[in-house]
């Protein structure tokens, strides 16, 4: 009886503190979101300085995990002023029409081992894709890191238009790349 | 006199001084072309030229110059004043300095910028600098201002020139022209 008592004490335990590590304090120093495209056949690459996201993420029920991510557009980083300026420009981003990309998820699925799969909305410039962004967690700590790449065209979204609508100079393909950190709470 | 006044440099010197000018002479037109242009696919597109040819250059003038050390140009002409000597020699110094300085500055510069120099769009040229913002405002400013100082040695090159054969009624500007090879 005693063991029986032990035996169904530790699993609750296990389950319990199975539950309870939730990834949901992101730590915006630790964070980084990037990008990177090819011009005239060479790699460029930038980030954007501000974002915001809120997620939660219980390795132990991935598929009840959420991502929200938020970044201010006019914060981007392509390594100069001029191309700064000209990312803002109604032509590329129009960033006082619209000051925000947003990706919203709408499923986690788990690929086994750390790898994931996050289904989601993302919406720039007005227009709205379907995404599954293949993602990896891992713990650092008492944080948990998420990391991954997606590809997406930027012709899908009007980015570039008018002289910049054919990609010969700028190709239509962009990398996002992400590392968001998150404390357990 | 050791050296025949009809003496020429060779053809290949020939070929090379007259095509790097050719080139330089573009080269400055665009640059400064260029960087008064909007941005604009085009400008992206003038400035991969730029540095492709100035990749070019730079290449032609190693040629250039182990062409210089190995074959003996023609001599000054005798009616030269010392101090005329040591200008000619320190302009022509002058010039292949500035022949791999600018071309090397460009480089090092579109590098600290972010953007790796891909010769023609197919050979990419390693970076020796990482990105580094202000590194590469500084070394466009020595790009610029190496890029005056070559304006100014070229006319002085060119006038020089002129002097020899205008003034001087020497051989020093028929002996680099096409033609009357040896």
């Amino acid at each position: 009886m005693k063991r029986i008592a032990l035996a169904l004490f530790s699993t609750f335990a296990i389950a319990a503190s199975a539950h309870a590590v939730e990834y949901s304090q992101v730590q915006a120093d630790q964070s980084r979101i990037a990008f990177g495209y090819q011009q005239m056949g060479v790699s460029m690459d930038g980030a954007f300085r501000k974002f915001s996201s809120q997620l939660r993420f219980d390795p132990a029920a991935p598929q009840a995990a959420s991502a929200t991510i938020e970044v201010e557009l006019a914060s981007i980083d392509t390594g100069s002023d001029e191309g700064d300026e000209e990312a803002a420009r109604k032509t590329w981003f129009n960033t006082k029409d619209f000051p925000t990309a947003r990706f919203e998820s709408t499923g986690v699925k788990a690929l086994g081992g750390n790898k994931y799969e996050v289904a989601g909305k993302l919406t720039i410039k007005g227009t709205t894709r379907d995404v599954v962004v293949p993602a990896t967690f891992a713990e650092q700590g008492k944080a948990g890191v998420f990391e991954g790449s997606l590809t997406i065209k930027r012709g899908d979204f009007s980015v570039g238009e008018g002289a910049w609508k054919a990609f010969d100079v700028v190709a239509n393909d962009v990398v996002i790349k992400f590392r968001i950190t998150a404390a357990a709470k | 006199m050791s050296t025949p006044m009809n003496a020429h440099y060779t053809a290949t010197a020939k070929t090379l001084h007259w095509l790097i000018a050719m080139l330089i002479f573009g080269m400055l037109g665009l640059g400064f072309y260029m960087t008064g242009l909007d941005v604009s696919p085009t400008k992206l597109q003038i400035y991969s030229w730029h540095k492709w040819v100035g990749v070019t250059v730079f290449l032609l003038v190693v040629v250039r110059l182990a062409w210089r050390i190995t074959h003996r140009p023609p001599a000054l002409p005798q009616h030269m004043a010392p101090i005329e000597r040591i200008a000619a020699h320190a302009g022509h110094h002058l010039l292949y300095v500035l022949m791999f300085a600018i071309p090397l500055t460009g480089w090092l510069m579109s590098s600290a910028k972010g953007f790796q120099t891909v010769w023609f769009g197919v050979l990419p040229i390693p970076d020796l600098l990482a990105k580094d913002k202000a590194l590469g405002d500084l070394l466009q400013t020595v790009h610029v201002v190496l890029n005056f100082v070559l304006i100014a040695v070229l006319l002085g090159h060119v006038g020089a020139a002129l002097k020899h054969h205008f003034f001087d009624k020497d051989d020093v500007l028929t002996r680099m022209l096409p033609g009357r090879a040896d």
